[in-house]
């Protein structure tokens, strides 16, 4: 199994559909000759030409936009935008277009359109580059949202992503590009609306995204000391959610931390306990715990940016409070 | 600016015809209005009336294949691209007949198999799709092209811009369409825009050709919209056909057009595009009387299968949200 990063997989999945299919092209700002302001998209103009890799001028709706519109003339585009704050500027084409084309038609078309974002906080970019917005994406009926934490999962579920005929919002992560992990050779499709246990245990579950994936990781290893077993469950897709396998989990361990690096209140982990205490009443023995980032904007200076995200140490804490240690 | 040239002459049987879809339109509305005040219709509408040479004279210069997206005042544009006033009826009243089946309404009219995108109930919603569908068909050397229709009022949201700018810069088949009635909802045009008097200087703005066009004369309006359609059908880019047209009735219905003076809605009335025609071809009373009769029977009809048709079952709601 060869070793690629993040970043790679990402790239990987782009160009292995692009090469199988001329309907998927790209688009979105710096993407082209610059390969992308994370590098994501690096090589992709040299293979597939300007026409397949488009560089656009600074207009987030109009990139959103033209996605839906070439998506219901029968395309499969993938656009970026290149920080999820910026999804700000274009959610009227997402959350009112994209949406409900479908559904306003009564079932007559569809929009299989892939809105590749990032984001997340950790390098001091200050309050307006490091949201976690996807809480605002799972509240739209008619939109997926896929957030993988992995190389092989970025890279199969944005394959998966791109051939669904839903609009799908594939969150990636600042600080996962980076990131190494074992991929099959082959491009393995990762069907969207799947949990990953990624971390088998018995005493606490915890759902975690994105980065928090990887600290709850972290975190389940400090809690091994202290003879806590400590299952990890990425869920990978926020909408649909998986409910069923983090149900099942919660009946072994009766014990949930839900984390993520979005502020917590009002977040995705509200979701998610509701939904467990609601399927999983009579086997909850704690209350749920919740870990996320504290209710403020993202700060410049690192020490206040590191003071408000939530770090394994967090998880570990939380973890520690479901079993009264 | 461009000078239309009369290339495609259009004989009197297709003004005729011309003629008989504009009533059509017409009495299709002027019965909505009529029903939506007697309560049967449900949510809240727009009509067109007085603008119905701009959607017919566009809808018949358009290609099968070729595409659109329509506004909150949509019903002539549906009609005049081909959809049956029995299902545009039947959406009004929220019947699974309807063009949407009950999903849409009259603001979210769609029809995918005429090319009908959707009507679009935010203002500019509609104009960032319409210039990805013809870059589509630019990237996939389709020869079809991309209509948007929108009024004045969109031409100061962002959307119009970026999508002006993207389409030009991309050279998208692309036709913007701007019914320019000089209304903004209740806001007249000089109290939103700087060049409500021209809007082809938006155009102009983009590097965009444009074509000024009267859009009470089906006749030009048909000329100049073949004109930008070939144009951008051809991949030389998209045209911006600023229409001059006139709104005779209020925003929606019902609307008591407080911010309106009496002088303004007689101007209105008095470029009324049907009289306009009925004059340019000399028709005879009975001639237009058979014409008004034949459309008055096939909205009678509409009327009849709309309250017959099917109810959707609320649970049909939660049906269509993904594919």
């Amino acid at each position: 199994m060869p070793e690629i990063t993040y970043r790679e997989a990402v790239r990987d999945a782009l160009g292995a559909v692009m090469r199988k299919d001329e309907d998927v092209f790209i688009m979105g700002e710096d993407i082209a000759e610059m390969g992308g302001s994370m590098g994501v998209t690096q090589g992709l103009l040299e293979e597939f030409g300007a026409e397949r890799v488009r560089n656009t001028p600074i207009s987030e709706m109009a990139i959103v936009g033209a996605g839906i519109g070439a998506a219901m003339a029968g395309m499969r585009p993938v656009v970026e935008i290149m920080y999820e704050d910026f999804l700000t500027l274009s959610l009227e084409q997402i959350v009112n277009q994209a949406a409900k084309h479908r559904y306003m038609s009564g079932g007559q078309i569809k929009v299989p359109l892939t809105i590749r974002t990032q984001g997340g906080a950790g390098w001091s970019p200050g309050a307006q580059h490091a949201q976690q917005l996807e809480a605002w994406l799972v509240h739209i009926p008619g939109l997926k949202v896929a957030f993988p934490s992995t190389p092989e999962d970025v890279r199969g579920m944005l394959w998966s992503s791109i051939y669904d005929d839903n609009p799908v919002i594939f969150f990636e992560h600042r600080l996962l590009y980076p990131v190494k992990g074992d991929v099959p050779e082959e491009i393995e499709p990762i069907p969207l609306g799947k949990a990953r246990v990624m971390r088998e245990g018995t005493d606490v579950t915890v759902i975690a995204t994105g980065p928090l994936v990887h600290r709850s990781l972290d975190a389940a290893k400090a809690a091994e000391d202290d003879g806590i077993s400590v299952e990890v469950i990425d869920p990978r897709t926020l909408q649909p959610l998986d409910e069923d396998a983090l149900v099942e989990s919660v009946k072994k361990t009766n014990r949930v931390v839900v984390a993520h690096e979005a502020v917590t209140r009002m977040g995705f982990g509200a979701e998610v306990a509701a939904v467990l205490q609601y399927k999983a009443f009579d086997y909850l023995d704690a209350p749920i715990e919740r870990v996320g980032a504290k209710f403020a904007p993202l700060a410049f200076a690192p020490v206040m940016e590191q003071f408000v995200v939530p770090h394994a140490e967090d998880v570990h804490a939380a973890i520690k409070r479901t079993v009264g240690k | 600016m461009a000078k239309v040239e009369k290339k495609r002459a259009l004989n009197e049987e297709r003004l005729r015809d011309f003629l008989r879809e504009m009533l059509l339109i017409r009495r299709f509305e002027e019965r909505v209005e009529e029903r939506f005040r007697a309560g049967e219709l449900p949510g809240f509408l727009h009509v067109a009336i007085g603008q119905e040479a701009v959607a017919v004279g566009v809808c018949q210069a358009m290609e099968e294949g070729d595409i659109f997206a329509s506004t909150h005042r949509a019903h002539g544009h549906t009609l005049a691209r081909g959809s049956h006033p029995n299902n545009v009826m039947a959406e009004l009243y929220g019947k699974l007949e309807g063009i949407s089946h009950g999903y849409g309404g009259s603001m979210h009219l769609y029809d995918i198999e005429r090319g009908n995108y959707g009507a679009n109930a935010v203002i500019g919603g509609g104009l960032p799709a319409v210039t990805g569908a013809g870059l589509a068909f630019k990237l996939r050397d389709e020869p079809r092209v991309a209509v948007a229709f929108f009024g004045d009022g969109a031409t100061n949201i962002g959307t119009f811009h970026e999508s002006l700018n993207l389409a030009q810069l991309w050279k998208t088949k692309t036709v913007f369409v701007c019914e320019n009635n000089h209304w903004a909802e209740s806001t007249p045009g000089w109290q939103h825009s700087p060049v409500w008097d021209d809007m082809s200087k938006r155009a102009l703005a983009y590097d965009m050709r444009a074509i000024k066009v009267d859009g009470q004369d089906v006749e030009a309006v048909y000329e100049a919209a073949h004109e930008a359609l070939e144009h951008a059908r051809g991949g030389d880019g998209p045209v911006f056909l600023d229409v001059e047209t006139y709104r005779m009735h209020g925003h929606y219905i019902g609307d008591p057009q407080v911010y309106r003076t009496k002088e303004d809605r007689e101007n209105a009335a008095n470029h009324d595009p049907i009289e306009r025609l009925r004059d340019k071809l000399g028709l005879a009373d009975d001639d237009f009387q058979s014409f008004d009769r034949e459309a008055t029977e096939i909205v009678d009809g509409a009327l009849e299968f709309a309250k017959n048709g099917t109810d959707p079952q609320p649970e049909d709601a939660l049906k269509n949200v993904y594919a």
